[in-house]
């Protein structure tokens, strides 16, 4: 604005008295305190803590080298936890995601009814992890819940599908289906209600059947929310934790631990602070890894 | 044609009432679990009641840690959503009007908590916690939610921030308002369609945790109600009518409150999940 260049002295004497500097100092440092002392100083820490064999109390000082990685990665139950994560996000991709662009192929438009149906739909979603978990730890109990009433039924023996080592997993992937698919369609919604309403009116004008319309007009125009969509399930898998424990706690034998409940069983619940770090900075690889990968592959997405 | 269409459209309702009833069955199971026998939960758990008994649910209500894990959670959450809207606006808002030497590094150093789940660094937090001497407080579950929270909000703020229209501040700016006083007096009020949106996400976030709770707090009279219900269902391991009333009660509020915020709320969510 100014025609003439300030001199630094000038400068700094302007910005003290119209408050820019009060502004920066006063407003600025309590989110960058709060944030450094409760988040990046205890990712860093855990960056140190994972050398040592530390019980949390006094100094660490027991430098243990890669031992406790090596110990984590030989470890069978942490296997079985990455392949139920990766369960996790096989079954968002496969099952989950399908299911929800469908209904929302179904509601997108705006009806009375459909606004009816997208709000029972999303309701799983705004409940916690941990009722809903308990609810269907109800729902699946053998002796006295919904799986009773069937069983009960056709005249079967009680069936307790969260202690069978073979099944329990399923029941749990059917309940993170549950809690989820709801908030991916409203993703999907939203993007299907931005698609112009002409160029779908164009196509079925055209002779396209429905289904031409959703494969070559609304499923490519809305990729970037299915992308977002499969991002989240993606980072979400990585995460669960509160659904499974008032289901399984993990169990039978170990047979429905993920990473997070891997962390939480031999990490924090035996305070072992460094072998608990290290699953966590596995964990932390992981989580940027997948954003990394995800801004190129989206970046080349909507390049072409 | 209008036949096919016809067709078409049953199958439509009916595949949406299927998936309504997958939703919807657990939810009013449990619901009306509180109000059997354990005798009927067995023979009949999916169906009406045979007779209402009141007194499961009565009971709880009567109960005082039911209020207190209640309360302990409403004070917890309304507190997060008050110091992450104050703190993470205040951040944003400097980000957006003020240019200076590194506040593009401070910037992306802010974001960084988008980066990454929760529970990876939830065992130094734990420390952290312990030897700034808090553990057991409500702070202890404040201060980290609100700072894991800041990332989100001071991205969300400060696109809304720089929309807001220039000329207010340059008209503010001559009649003599400093930087600070227009944040508190202008910027805020201005901004109430973001900071609903923000608040009720950091909201739900806050009333649904569940591990940072676990970890921090040790004491029932400091228990939020996810923990309060996973200490009364350890409790009554047998007694599923109780564990069901238990639910049901807790799990009320955030019905009502979605139903009277569903527009905030989805908004918040979704939108507010997908970041831009």
């Amino acid at each position: 604005m100014s025609t003439i260049p300030e001199s630094f002295p000038e400068r700094v004497g302007r910005t003290l008295r119209d408050g820019r500097f009060t502004a920066v100092i006063l407003l600025l440092p309590p989110a960058l305190v709060l944030f450094s002392l409760f988040v990046i100083v205890p990712l860093a820490e855990s960056g140190r803590y994972a050398f040592f064999d530390w019980n949390g109390y006094g100094e660490p000082a027991d430098w243990v080298g890669f031992e406790n990685f090596e110990r984590m990665f030989g470890h069978s139950v942490f296997h079985q936890a990455i392949w139920n994560t990766i369960k996790l996000v096989l079954v968002s991709l496969l099952v989950q995601m399908p299911l929800a662009l469908a209904l929302a192929l179904m509601i997108y438009r705006k009806t009375p009814t459909n606004a009816v149906f997208r709000l029972i739909f999303f309701l799983p979603f705004i409940l916690a992890e941990i009722a809903a978990g308990l609810i269907w730890s109800f729902v699946f109990d053998g002796n006295y819940g919904v799986a009773a009433g069937i069983t009960h039924a056709f005249g079967g023996e009680p069936y307790f599908v969260l202690g069978d080592r073979t099944w329990a997993f399923v029941a749990i992937m059917t309940v993170i289906v549950w809690k989820y698919f709801g908030f991916h369609m409203m993703i999907y919604i939203a993007a299907l209600q931005g698609v112009p309403q002409d160029l779908v009116e164009a196509a079925k004008i055209e002779g396209a059947k429905t289904l031409d319309v959703v494969r070559h007009v609304q499923i490519p125009l809305i990729k970037p929310a299915i992308m977002v969509s499969a991002f989240f399930a993606i980072i979400g898998a990585l995460q669960v934790f509160d659904v499974i424990i008032p289901l399984t706690n993990g169990g039978p034998s170990n047979s429905t631990q993920t990473v997070v409940t891997y962390l939480y069983t031999f990490g924090l619940s035996r305070l072992k602070i460094g072998f608990g770090s290290a699953v966590g900075i596995v964990l932390f690889l992981a989580a940027v890894l997948i954003a990394v990968f995800y801004q190129r592959f989206s970046n080349r997405a909507v390049s072409r | 044609m209008m036949k096919g269409g016809l067709a078409r459209e049953l199958l439509r309702l009916s595949v949406l009432c299927i998936v309504a009833a997958f939703v919807l069955g657990p939810l009013v199971a449990t619901a009306l679990g509180g109000f059997k026998s354990n005798l009927e939960i067995r023979t009949n758990p999916m169906g009406l009641p045979a007779s209402w008994e009141l007194t499961h649910y009565l009971g709880i209500i009567r109960d005082p840690s039911f209020w207190s894990y209640l309360g302990n959670s409403l004070v917890i959450s309304l507190l997060t959503v008050f110091l992450t809207l104050l703190v993470g606006a205040a951040a944003a808002y400097v980000f957006a009007q003020i240019r200076f030497f590194g506040s593009r590094l401070l910037f992306s150093y802010l974001l960084l908590g988008l980066m990454f789940p929760f529970a990876t660094a939830i065992l130094p937090l734990f420390l952290k916690v312990r030897d700034l001497g808090i553990l057991d407080t409500y702070w202890a579950v404040i201060l980290p939610q609100t700072a894991f929270g800041l990332s989100l909000a001071i991205l969300l703020f400060r696109t809304f921030f720089e929309q807001l229209p220039r000329e207010l501040f340059e008209a503010a700016y001559v009649d003599g308002c400093g930087y600070v006083r227009f944040f508190f007096r202008f910027t805020l009020p201005l901004s109430t369609p973001i900071l609903a949106t923000v608040g009720t996400f950091v909201f739900v976030q806050s009333w649904n945790n569940f591990l940072l709770p676990l970890v921090v707090l040790n004491s029932r009279e400091a228990f939020t109600w996810p923990l309060g219900m996973m200490q009364f269902r350890g409790e009554y391991m047998t007694a599923w009518n109780l564990v069901l009333a238990f639910v049901t009660l807790t799990i009320l509020p955030a019905i009502v409150f979605f139903l009277a915020a569903q527009k905030y709320i989805v908004a918040g969510l979704t939108g507010g999940a997908v970041k831009g």
